[in-house]
Order: C-alpha cells, then structure tokens, then sequence
C-alpha cells in the first residue's frame, strides 16, 4: 500500500526547500566578481570591461574605448563618499601630469548618486577630468565594485595592471601609474 | 469693504497653495523606495551615506510640493527602476506580481491534492476491511471471557 506524507509536512518541505531557494539566489547576487583580482594575483593583466555612459555634465556619452591607446586612471566615487572627497584634488593633480602630451587621463564614473549633487561635487573641487554617470550601478557589476571609492590603472592596451580598493594616494599612483606614462607608446 | 474683499482674493490662492503642499511626506515615500548601495528598502538603510543623501533628495522633491508619484519617477530617472520597492504592474514588471500569486495558487493547490490523498488512504487505513466486521467482539474480549470462564470468577 502506498504511504502519503501529511499535507502538513508537505507544506513545511516546500517552505523549507522555497526559503534555501531564496538564501542560494540571495548569495549568488550578493558575491561581487573578484575576477579582476584574481588575474592580477596570478600575474595576469584582464582587458578592461567596455562599457559606455553619459556624461555628468549632459550632453551625449562617452565609452572606455575612446581612450584606448592611453594610460586611464578609471576611478568610481560618488557624492555621498566621505574617502572621494579626500582623494579628489591628487587625481586632479595626476590628471594634469597624465594629459601633459595626451600620455593618459583620470577618468571618473559617479555611482548610485544624485547627479544634482555629483555635479556641485565636481565644482567645488574644480575637477577637471572626464566623468561619466552609472547612476543605476551598472557599471560597477562589470569591475565587481564593492567599497567606494575604487580604482583601476589601464595600461595603453586596455589591459587593467592595477587596482586599489579605497582611495589611492600619491605612493599607489607613482608606484602604478607613472611607470606606465614612462614606458614608450 | 472693497479692501476687505481684495485682502480676501489675495489670500484664497495663498491658502489653497498651502492645503496642496506637501502632496507627500519622506516617511511615505522611504517605505516604497530602495537604498541602491545598501540593497534594502530605504526606510531601513538609517545610517549609509548614500541612504542619507537619497533622503536629503526627497525631501527636496518633498518640499517642492511634488506628489509621491512624481518624486518615485524621479528617484528612477537618478537610479533606474531598481530604486523602486516594488515595480510598476505593467510590462514584463508584472511577473512580479502574477508568479508569486501562480505559485501561491499552485503550492496551495499541491497541499490540496497532497491533503485529498492523504485522506484517502487514511480512510482505506480504517475501512471495514482492515478492521473486526460489524458486531463482532474484539480478539482481546473473547479471550478474557474463556479465561473468566476456565477460572470460574
């Protein structure tokens, strides 16, 4: 004879099994992509993710491929990220040194920001670099962002070299990026 | 009474302008909005940064008399439709809404069927045929009658 279980076991398994569903898919999106890390770890240098965005300050967009063939210094910050603010000025800074003979650029992407406040951000430290808008967090999935602010050095073939989660300073950008600008086109 | 009335005429608008605004509150929004970075409603994000400013955003929208509607459209041109708590019902955002109900209906179904079963083979379990037939005593009460009867009690 065949045995059934109760209904009421039944439906506790299928909570059961709904809830473990849940926590898996919950995991799964919640575990950002080391994939750049690794392959730097390994002494590989991974091709920068392409992507396109529009421009903080309106009017069109512009893609990562637009500065092959130059050293980018790609840096994600947002408005409301207390370490953007201090490390700003010195990529401004680097970005003055970087463009001399169009050698390379910073390159900023404003993340999950308002960009009224993005843009009065820019103004009030007079940065003169590109910046790009990923206000819906698209971006940073494809370099597996997690802190704010983050950077990544892209040599001249578009190939990322380096990266720093948290600010980087004058030691990480002497140490990564000119060594990049001396090397010969 | 003609400065009366002008006073009057230039009040009405003013009072009416006051009882339409604010269309909304933060309170009520926060509960139907995300905090992008920290993935939660916003409402429980107290203390991010970006959960901050969002609210400093709102407010704004808020005391520029915007309805709940309004600032939620803005709040997805800045963060996209992820920002939203829950989806728009339309479009491909309404299987946000018919496959929890399909599988709430289907789950309910299952334990329904699972249940109809289960009955039945409990039924079967104490039907007629498993069981003593109809007037007949029990094994147990026969035996104790012929040990009542062996011991003459």
């Amino acid at each position: 004879m065949k045995r059934f279980l109760s209904p009421f076991a039944v439906a506790a398994m299928i909570g059961v099994l709904a809830l473990v569903a849940l926590l898996v898919y919950g995991l799964a999106q919640s575990t950002p992509d080391r994939g750049i890390e690794e392959a730097l770890a390994r002494g590989e240098a991974k091709r920068a993710p392409d992507f396109t965005a529009p421009n903080l300050s309106g009017g069109g967009s512009s893609s990562i491929a637009d500065f092959r063939g130059k050293v980018v210094v790609l840096n994600f910050w947002a408005s409301w990220c207390e370490p953007c603010r201090d490390e700003s000025p010195l990529l401004d800074r680097w970005h003055a040194k970087m463009s001399e003979g169009g050698r390379g650029t910073v390159l900023g992407v404003d993340v999950l920001d308002v960009s009224g406040d993005a843009r009065d951000f820019v103004a009030e430290f007079g940065l003169d670099y590109p910046m790009l808008r990923d206000g819906e967090g698209e971006v940073l999935g494809r370099y597996g962002v997690v802190a704010y602010p983050e950077t990544f050095v892209i040599d001249r073939r578009g190939r990322i070299v380096a990266t720093r989660r948290g600010p980087v300073d004058e030691k990480f950008m002497r140490d990564e990026v000119q060594p990049l600008l001396e090397a010969p086109a | 009474m003609l400065l009366a009335a002008m006073m009057l005429g230039l009040a009405a608008p003013a009072t009416a302008l006051a009882q339409d605004c604010p269309k909304t509150t933060l309170g009520d929004v926060e509960d139907e909005v995300m905090c992008p970075v920290c993935g939660t409603p916003l409402g429980l994000a107290t203390e991010a940064p970006q959960a901050i400013r969002e609210r400093e955003f709102i407010q704004r929208l808020v005391d520029d008399c915007q309805s709940k509607e309004q600032v939620k459209t803005r709040l997805a041109a800045e963060f996209g439709d992820d920002v939203l708590a829950l989806p728009e019902a339309e479009g491909f955002n309404l299987a946000a809404y018919v496959i929890p109900a399909l599988a709430v209906l289907l789950g309910g179904g299952a334990v329904g069927v699972a249940a109809l079963q289960w009955r039945r083979v409990k039924r079967a379990g104490d039907g007629p045929g498993d069981g003593p037939a109809a007037g007949a005593k029990p094994a147990g009460s026969e035996r104790l009658e012929r040990d009542l009867e062996r011991y003459d009690l």
